[in-house]
């Protein structure tokens, strides 16, 4: 970490499993930092990892970024798809970092079936650990929404407070996309964005 | 925070490293481009693919691929074969002599080492190659270096006349970062030159090359010291100096950005002189290269002291995480610095989640094979690698090697041959995924055939490349652009290998009942079978969805059958024990569908004896709560 803040790099691990939506997430933040002119780097999956796996994406940009892998204990942001997965990852904070979880659990067939237990309350765990957590249901809205897919969108919400640009820049970013492929999906996005934000700012 | 970067915004490209290649061989004027899919590099082809203005292909296996772009460049254009590291060891045989006769138009060969085993049934450093075959090896840290060297690449390869090595790794394939890309470059093309005593590699020919070669690997170790693609860069904290490869010089950047460095593009001959001013710069020096410790051994017997594989680890990746802890015990400094804000502890003491290993798809087609083969007694069962690999693990544990494409039919006749007393009753079966069987699997098929195998095979088309993303084969009937082409018939092709028509079957791998004939009939005869499946992989457009399952919570027994099938739809609901009449505890195991994910494919229904897996319709008609 450098002294100079116009140096400073900005780090976001987001973390999920594979079929979530972690690579457009992450894809979506890029993207939106290249347009306001940051240097970016981003980590794709590789193979098999895209199927019931554990899928992580590693988003850092600032003025010049180095190593694409966010150093031990650097991340500023946690964006946790999934309670359990946001626990595996917590470690990668800084100091003061901030998580933010999706609340809704998928279990894994090694879990179902007792081969290994689900850790009771991963966001309390967290929480013991000192770690400042926004948990919420975002699956939950997804559905009141009408659409599990939107997950991605909500959880894009909830950060878009804790970013050196405004909000409104990753919003219209997200719209933007909507707006060129399916155009009847920009209204529900931009109340999916907007239920993320207010439900982050609610925990 | 405002704006960082003046450059205006359409030249500012974010792309990944694998696209970043495609692009800087296009700008470079690339006539033709072939690879066969293999992760990380599998995206280079498919990016390629994209630009009108070249050829592209999926070859049937690397060697071809790399014997394509031989072809070309001998034709005088420039030429692109690409591949994961595992890929470059099928087509060496080709390389290791090539080597001898240079290049017409630039021949480059990009290789992509899959450092970590992302996805990989190795972990292997390909920048051994260009010592092996006397080639340059070129190594951008990421996917603007990639670009920038890909270009750079194919002039080396007509400057020195020889074909060049850019080497990749997990980490500049599928990172994405600003790329500032050109134009392309058209150039003319010169056109076949026949010469047989440069191109026909009889003894007395190939003999003449040799001194070249070795002359052309000393004029690229002069270069080495003079390109812009090697440097040394000042640092003030003299007491260690690093020498970088690859992508780890933008980890050890961010690690000790203090630190005195060189930084190689051009890695191999490596540029000794550059390395020995750095040296009497500092106290120590120290090499951070991915994998093998080559540099390092280099260095040293150069009369260099050198330190490297003594502080860090011979496998993986040379990340931040793993050089900043490594480099600090080296100098006696405490793991974190001590300007770094203190983390709590519970920060940063490990945490236990459980693992959460890849699955197969809801209802991949391999699902009913493992079925069956889960349920046959006293196998041996030689496996090959592609989605299907996943059969070794959890519920079917039926699969018992897996070592290279293609090794599961030499493999199989292998444990035929060799089987000890004890094992004589065994049945011996090989799996083998139609893409794999096209790369290298018809040849040991053949072996099988010729020398009376008695082997029971599994061809298991699924018409894609599933495990690379559904790429296109010879047996889907379209090429690399999705358009229609010649396809295969596996049928035929077995036939014609010397299969006896009656023991050739072709079936449905949703259909257990005759999937389960099939196998007991084969692997009873004492001759080589082959069950051939005909159902495409989910994940491509060829898949077509039925309507969907669920469970009927009255009827199931909790009998666990299902779970057998091990399909990620069909999920545990909850497990309980029950005390049998005559004592003895029983675990009853209930599930539900989930029937948003089924795609009704009807593979679960025959394993439920009491048929409590019904159509979702049954349930909305009855209004039934699912
Ligand atoms: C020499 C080599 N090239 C490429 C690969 C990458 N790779 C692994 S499996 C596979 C093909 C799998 O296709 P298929 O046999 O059709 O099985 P599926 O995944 O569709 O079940 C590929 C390309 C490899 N492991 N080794
Ligand atoms: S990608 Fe295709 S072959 Fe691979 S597991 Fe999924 S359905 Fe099966
Ligand atoms: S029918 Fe059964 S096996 Fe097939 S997709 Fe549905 S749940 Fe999976
Ligand atoms: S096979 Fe049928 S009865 Fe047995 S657990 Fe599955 S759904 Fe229940």
């Amino acid at each position: 970490m450098s002294a100079n803040a116009e140096d400073r790099i900005t780090n976001i691990l987001v973390a999920g499993i594979g079929g979530q939506g972690v690579m457009t997430a992450a894809e979506v933040l890029s993207q939106t930092a290249v347009s306001q002119g940051y240097d970016v780097k981003k980590t794709e999956v590789a193979g098999m990892a895209q199927r019931g796996g554990v899928v992580t994406s590693h988003v850092r940009f600032g003025r010049r970024v180095l190593s694409p892998a966010i150093p031990d204990g650097e991340a500023d942001i946690l964006v946790g798809f999934e309670p359990a997965e946001a626990l595996r990852w917590c470690g990668q904070l800084r100091h003061g970092g901030v998580a933010m979880v999706n609340r809704l659990r998928q279990e894994p067939p090694v879990v179902t079936l007792g081969l290994f237990p689900y850790p009771d309350d991963p966001v309390a765990e967290m929480r013991a650990r000192g770690i400042e957590v926004h948990a919420f249901d975002a699956g939950a809205i997804a559905r009141e929404l009408g659409n599990l897919k939107l997950v991605n969108t909500v959880m894009l919400g909830a950060i878009s407070d804790y970013l050196p640009f405004p909000a409104e820049i990753l919003k219209e970013a997200v719209l933007a996309r909507f707006r060129e492929r399916k155009p009847a999906l920009v209204a529900v996005n931009e109340e999916a964005f907007e239920a993320g934000r207010a439900a982050q700012a609610a925990t | 925070m405002s704006a960082v970067n003046p450059l205006p915004q359409p030249e500012r490209r974010f792309m990944s490293g694998n696209e970043a290649v495609a692009r800087g061989a296009w700008e470079a004027g690339c006539r033709v481009a072939a690879a066969y899919p293999g992760t990380p590099a599998t995206e280079i082809l498919e990016y390629a693919a994209t630009y009108k203005d070249l050829y592209a292909e999926w070859s049937v296996n690397e060697k071809v691929a790399l014997e394509v772009t031989i072809g070309a460049s001998l034709a005088g254009s420039r030429a692109l074969c690409a591949m994961k590291h595992v890929g470059l060891n099928v087509a060496s045989d080709a390389l290791m002599t090539q080597t001898l006769i240079g290049v017409g138009g630039g021949l480059v060969v990009a290789v992509a080492d899959d450092v970590g085993l992302s996805s990989s049934q190795n972990e292997q450093d390909s920048r051994h190659w260009g010592r092996f075959a006397h080639l340059p090896v070129l190594e951008p840290a990421d996917a603007q270096e990639a670009y920038e060297m890909t270009r750079e690449a194919f002039a080396l390869s007509e400057q020195f006349d020889t074909p060049v090595i850019l080497r990749l790794t997990t980490r500049i394939c599928h990172v994405k970062g600003v790329v500032v890309a050109g134009e392309r470059e058209e150039r003319p093309v010169k056109g076949f030159q026949k010469n047989p005593a440069r191109m026909v590699m009889t003894p007395m020919n190939a003999g003449r090359r040799i001194p070249l070669m070795l002359a052309r690997e000393e004029q690229l170790r002069a270069f080495a010291e003079v390109t812009d693609l090697n440097r040394l860069e000042a640092g003030q904290d003299p007491r260690i100096g690093f020498v970088t490869s690859g992508p780890t010089y933008l980890h050890v950047l961010e690690s000790f950005p203090n630190a005195p460095l060189v930084k190689l593009g051009f890695s191999y001959p490596p540029p000794l002189g550059l390395i020995r001013a750095l040296a009497d710069q500092v106290e120590q020096l120290v090499v951070v290269e991915e994998v093998e410790p080559l540099l390092e051994q280099e260095i040293r017997a150069a009369g260099i002291p050198v330190h490297g594989k003594d502080l860090l680890p011979r496998m993986g990746e040379l990340a931040p995480h793993v050089l900043r802890p490594a480099i600090r015990a080296f100098l006696g400094e405490p793991a974190e610095p001590e300007q770094a804000p203190k983390r709590p502890l519970a920060f940063t003491t490990p945490v236990q989640v459980f693992p959460r290993p890849p699955t197969m798809c809801v209802a991949c087609p391999h699902l009913g094979i493992y079925y069956c083969l889960s349920k046959i007694k006293n196998t041996q069962i030689a496996g090959d690698i592609g989605c299907y690999t996943l059969g070794a693990g959890h519920p079917w544990n039926a699969l018992d090697t897996c070592i290279s494409m293609g090794a599961s039919m030499g493999v199989a006749l292998g444990l035929d041959k060799g089987r000890s007393a004890a094992d004589k009753d065994k049945r011996v079966l090989a799996v083998i995924g139609d893409s794999t069987f096209l790369h290298m699997g018809m040849q040991g098929l053949l072996d099988i055939v010729y020398n009376r195998g008695n082997v029971t095979i599994l061809l298991l088309d699924n018409s894609a490349v599933g495990m690379t993303g559904g790429q296109e084969h010879p047996g889907t009937g379209r090429d690399i652009h999705g358009l229609e082409a010649p396809k295969i018939n596996f049928r035929k092709l077995v036939e014609a290998l010397g299969v006896k028509p009656e023991r050739v079957h072709e079936v449905n791998p949703y259909e257990l009942p005759t999937l389960f004939k099939a196998l007991r009939e084969e692997v009873k005869v004492d001759d080589t079978s082959v069950i051939i499946t005909n159902q495409p992989c989910v994940l491509t457009e060829r898949y077509r969805n039925k309507p969907p399952y669920a469970v009927d919570e009255e009827k199931c027994t909790g009998c666990s059958n299902c779970l057998a099938v091990g399909c990620p739809a069909i999920a545990v609901t909850r497990r309980e024990t029950v005390v049998k009449p005559n004592g003895t505890e029983k675990e009853l195991t209930f599930v539900a569908i989930d029937s948003a994910a089924c795609t009704g494919c009807d593979l679960c229904p025959g394993t439920c004896g009491p048929e409590a897996i019904l159509p979702l319709a049954v349930f909305n008609r009855a209004g039934a709560r699912v």
